[in-house]
């Protein structure tokens, strides 16, 4: 278990608020993939500053869900509303929802062809119109946030997977988002480059981010979660916040989970 | 050092070892033979065997190229200056030249051709060199007009008109901006075509009638020889490869309607030989056309050749386009990207660069396609050749004129595949 995240380092709670104000509400959500109920029947709301982690084993639709929060995925029933926005086949609502919602996938996919800069600043140029150097300067605030200023110039290919992964942290939040999604961000790193993302994904959480995160990294879960979610068959079978879910879990099957991934 | 531990469980490194050379038979020359010419028995024998084969096509042809005739009217005249030995009669190329350069172009007008062929490489380089100034793309984009006008003449406002369609098209896309892309883009499309088609004809005839200027016009049928396939190769090549795209873009779309168009183009085209295509352009196509209209042969082949080769080029970028990760067109949405900027600036620069060889490969059988014209009675460089055999003078004379007009188009060729593997060092971004 990597609890050295947060063993390590006194977080600073001052900032990290819950406000009243609804981020993402989502109620009697259904979704199938041909004929496969992926996600069955999901209530849940997202208030403004929440950082919440979603867990679950494979297959259990955790990824799907917030991948319909941004409509990479399209549910068939139920409704999403994201900052006052619904989802719907609405083409300038996707877009609007898309450009305050940011994204940080499993593999990066940052652009390979692109320098990293040039990561950061496409997006903000291209859909926010932001003026070249003011973009850059963007860019390089949030390098220099995610400590890699120096590889600016550099292609991603050239960048480690948990440089990488700081790359596209910061690509997300050039964006200027008010809630960040983050889909089992460090699944494909080595051991030693988990930290460093995790590290960002705190410092991210200090400052009030809206967030939610698929991931395993249960220290991260304890240390800067407010709630934990717990999926399987896409259902959301148990969510409590992080103290409660782990020490005293009340479903069966949440015990099970927890016995498998916390017992070695 | 590595012994000192090596029976021992416990072992710990006091020293890293530096980096060292590797051993004499493992660098420079040496190691370079050894790997390529001498690996094995069979690759010895086969080394001997091709150096025994390079000789002998050295032995045979070498002297037939070293005793070369360059002064001759006649292949008479060139064997009576070789008497009886052997060698090459390449007099006919220096006859010739101007023929198989202009074809029957007027003489006094050469400097067009020539003229437009400098101006070409200025247009191109910017579009092959990222490092010139992006200005000239301005000079780029105005050529096709301005090469028009100076290879076949006529009134200067004929290529004015159909320009100002573009521009036209570029106004309405500017006005239209606000909306969404698609609504701009049609709306381009439809004031280019509403300017083409109701207003380009009267603004030429008007303008012509107010000032008469321009280049003396030269008809089609004066076209020959490299000329013909330049115009053709060019033209077509330019066309292809954004057709292409947008049919490779085509037929990836969910829109079903859309889709089983590009599908429909794509099979069809690819399942008819191109000298079918060729004839009926040249045959056929004055049927379907308004009685009266006279529709330029030349432009009649360029239009089927580049639907020949937008299709190939369809199916070659549309590879590049399977190939990527379903990941980088995710990450365009995240960002928030539209369709159209994402495939502008995520997905074609990626997988065009993927589809390179392809697309190269394409530009090249198109390029040496171009000598089918020959058979609708175009004159490109192998027609000529059989209208300069059947000169009494050069009558009986293969070997030179094939020789020649191979080595060009191995020259035009062999500089895009030169060019195309220039472009995939330069582009490749993950070294590290």
């Amino acid at each position: 278990m990597s609890d050295a995240a947060a063993a390590e380092r006194n977080i600073d709670t001052s900032k990290m608020q819950i406000s009243d104000e609804i981020a993402i509400q989502i109620s009697a959500m259904n979704k199938w993939y041909g004929s496969f109920h992926v996600l069955r029947d999901i209530n849940m709301t997202v208030n403004r500053g929440e950082r919440i982690v979603i867990c679950g084993p494979s297959g259990s639709g955790k990824s799907t869900l917030i991948r319909c929060i941004n409509r990479l995925e399209e549910h068939q029933a139920g409704q999403i509303i994201v900052d006052g926005t619904e989802l719907s086949g609405d083409l300038k609502n996707i877009d609007k929802v898309r450009s305050e919602v940011g994204m940080v996938f499993q593999h990066f996919n940052l652009f390979p062809h692109l320098t990293i800069l040039e990561n950061c600043t496409l997006a903000p140029i291209w859909v926010r119109k932001v003026p070249k150097r003011e973009a850059e300067e963007t860019a390089m605030h949030f390098l220099e946030k995610v400590k890699i200023p120096e590889q600016a110039d550099k292609y991603p290919g050239q960048l480690s997977g948990g440089q990488q992964q700081r790359v596209a942290i910061a690509r997300s939040l050039c964006m200027k988002p008010r809630i960040m999604l983050f889909d089992e961000p460090t699944s494909a790193l080595d051991p030693e480059m988990i930290k460093e993302v995790l590290d960002t994904m705190i410092s991210l959480a200090e400052e009030g981010m809206t967030m939610l995160c698929v991931t395993h990294e249960m220290g991260f879960a304890q240390a800067v979660a407010n709630r934990v979610v717990f999926m399987d068959q896409g259902q959301i079978v148990e969510q409590n916040e992080p103290k409660e879910f782990f020490n005293n879990p009340k479903s069966e099957r949440t015990k099970l989970f927890l016995s498998q991934i916390l017992g070695h | 050092m590595s012994d000192t531990h090596s029976n021992t469980v416990s072992y710990v490194r006091d020293s890293m070892l530096p980096q060292q050379e590797p051993p004499l038979k493992d660098r420079g020359a040496v190691k370079w033979l050894r790997e390529n010419l001498f690996s094995g028995w069979l690759n010895t024998v086969l080394t001997l065997l091709s150096i025994l084969t390079v000789w002998f096509i050295i032995i045979e042809i070498g002297p037939w190229l070293m005793n070369t005739v360059w002064n001759a009217g006649s292949l008479r005249e060139c064997r009576e200056i070789l008497d009886g030995t052997s060698g090459a009669c390449f007099a006919v190329i220096k006859d010739r030249w101007h023929q198989l350069m202009f074809g029957f172009y007027p003489p006094e007008y050469y400097w067009r051709p020539v003229l437009a062929f400098v101006l070409m490489l200025v247009a191109v380089a910017p579009i092959l060199f990222a490092e010139l100034p992006r200005k000239m793309l301005y000079f780029s984009a105005l050529f096709p007009f301005v090469g028009y006008h100076l290879l076949w003449g006529g009134s200067i406002w004929l290529p004015v008109a159909v320009l100002l369609g573009f521009v036209a098209g570029y106004i309405a896309f500017r006005l239209l901006d606000r909306m969404s892309s698609l609504i701009s883009t049609l709306g381009a499309v439809a004031a280019t075509l509403a300017w083409w088609f109701l207003l380009a004809g009267p603004f030429n005839a008007a303008m012509t009638s107010v000032l008469p200027i321009g280049l003396e016009f030269v008809r089609s049928d004066a076209f020959g020889g490299f000329l013909v396939s330049v115009v053709i190769g060019v033209s077509g090549i330019a066309l292809s490869l954004p057709l292409g795209i947008l049919l490779a873009l085509g037929r990836r779309s969910e829109m079903i309607f859309v889709k089983s168009v590009c599908v429909v183009f794509i099979e069809f085209i690819r399942g008819v030989p191109l000298i079918t295509l060729l004839f009926t352009a040249s045959l056929l196509l004055n049927y379907f056309l308004p009685p009266g209209t006279s529709f330029d042969l030349i432009l009649r082949v360029i239009i089927m050749v580049t639907l020949f080769a937008t299709a190939y080029m369809a199916e070659v970028i549309r590879g590049g386009l399977a190939a990527l990760p379903k990941g980088q067109y995710e990450a365009a949405d995240a960002l928030g990207l539209d369709y159209w900027k994402a495939q502008r600036l995520i997905i074609m620069p990626q997988a065009l660069k993927i589809s390179i060889p392809g697309i190269v490969n394409t530009f090249i059988g198109l390029f040496k396609d171009t000598t089918l014209v020959v058979f609708i009675g175009l004159l490109d460089p192998i027609g000529l050749s059989n209208a300069i055999r059947a000169d009494t003078n050069w009558n009986g004379i293969y070997w030179e004129l094939f020789i020649f007009i191979g080595a060009l188009f191995f020259i035009f060729c062999f500089s895009m595949s030169r060019y195309s593997q220039y472009l995939e060092r330069k582009l490749k971004t993950d070294h590290r």
